[in-house]
């Protein structure tokens, strides 16, 4: 079984669960719930049809050796925090992210830079954060998410430096 | 969005420009299979985050994951977020219902950072077959902290930005 199925059977079974109890509270709940749901998913759709069909060009037009290129065998915190600005400006989906990465660490990066790259990358990817964090949570929220974040490149950095690579 | 629509339409122009037009086809019909696979998810995502803003009780929110909830509110957004399954088609709905019935910044910080970064969907699928099991769990062990720690930092900017509470 794949991974990906795996995850859609959770997902799916997630729903269900939640979909049930709301069924046990009445009718007027899971009606409501399934409307609301609906108008979200409705709502949402056009935004993630322009980023998910459109970020195949953008990943296709920034060369991936250039964002390689700065996580380099150059250690130390300017490697740091190069890699932590490679890593929000890296588009596309989670494929090309780690790649990058696994790239990066092949190609001699040092892995306290690759790490800050990886976690720059899940926190602050400007791709995900406008297509995905944006539409669907409060703006305000989005940024002040983003701001306080800010530290946690450097800091798991600093823990990988501190306690090494097993 | 605007941005997004204009940056998408510059590069698709310069794909054309380099790869001619079979360059653009050749990623619209990957980019269209990758749309109609994530689309169930996208569905599946909103309505998992209307079920639990409908079903969660509202007092009961806000005293465990409110703003004062404490070390523990973000323990267990930090634990909500790590289980979360699917990809930000569920977890940024679920995270936008928690705050509209009663969670604070600080907790929900805790859980979309620790979706982003301890979630197991990302790590499993994507993570582990790409780089390797050995740096995966290192970047996982390393990233524990991290979760508490960010919702502790926001919940803490958050009060000295917003004395009175947050404005709508």
């Amino acid at each position: 079984m794949s991974a990906a199925l795996l995850i859609d059977i959770i997902l799916w079974g997630s729903v269900a669960a939640v979909g049930f109890i709301a069924f046990r509270r009445g009718p007027t709940v899971l009606k409501t719930s399934l409307r609301e749901g609906t108008m979200d998913f409705i709502n949402i759709v056009p935004r993630i049809a322009l980023g998910v069909i459109g970020s195949g060009y953008i990943a296709a037009v920034i060369p991936q050796e250039i964002i390689t290129g700065w996580l380099g065998p150059d250690s130390g915190w300017l490697g740091v925090l190069t890699a932590t600005i490679a890593g929000a400006a890296t588009p596309g989906g989670p494929v090309i992210g780690f790649s990058i990465g696994a790239v990066a660490l092949k190609a001699g990066g040092g892995p306290p830079q690759v790490i800050a790259y990886v976690i720059a990358w899940a926190l602050f990817a400007f791709q995900r954060l406008l297509l995905w964090e944006i539409p669907f949570m409060p703006a305000r929220f989005v940024w002040f998410r983003a701001a306080v974040s800010l530290p946690f490149p450097f800091l798991a950095a600093a823990i990988a430096m501190a306690i090494g690579k097993p | 969005m605007i941005v997004i629509g204009v940056l998408v339409a510059v590069s698709a122009a310069l794909v054309w420009r380099r790869d001619g037009i079979t360059g653009v086809t050749e990623i619209l019909t990957h980019d269209l299979s990758l749309f109609g696979g994530i689309l169930p998810r996208v569905l599946a995502g909103c309505l998992l985050g209307a079920f639990i803003a409908e079903i969660l009780p509202h007092e009961k929110v806000s005293r465990s994951l409110g703003p004062k909830s404490g070390l523990k509110g973000l323990l267990i957004g930090a634990a909500f977020g790590a289980i979360m399954p699917g990809g930000p088609f569920t977890a940024y709905p679920v995270a936008s219902a928690l705050l509209a019935v009663g969670a604070d910044f600080g907790a929900t910080i805790a859980m979309v950072v620790s979706w982003t970064l301890i979630g197991y969907g990302r790590a499993i699928a994507w993570e582990l077959p790409i780089m390797g099991t050995d740096f995966t769990l290192w970047r996982i062990v390393i990233s524990l902290p991290l979760p508490v720690l960010a919702g502790a930092l926001g919940r803490f900017v958050f009060v000295r930005i917003y004395p009175k509470g947050a404005p709508e």
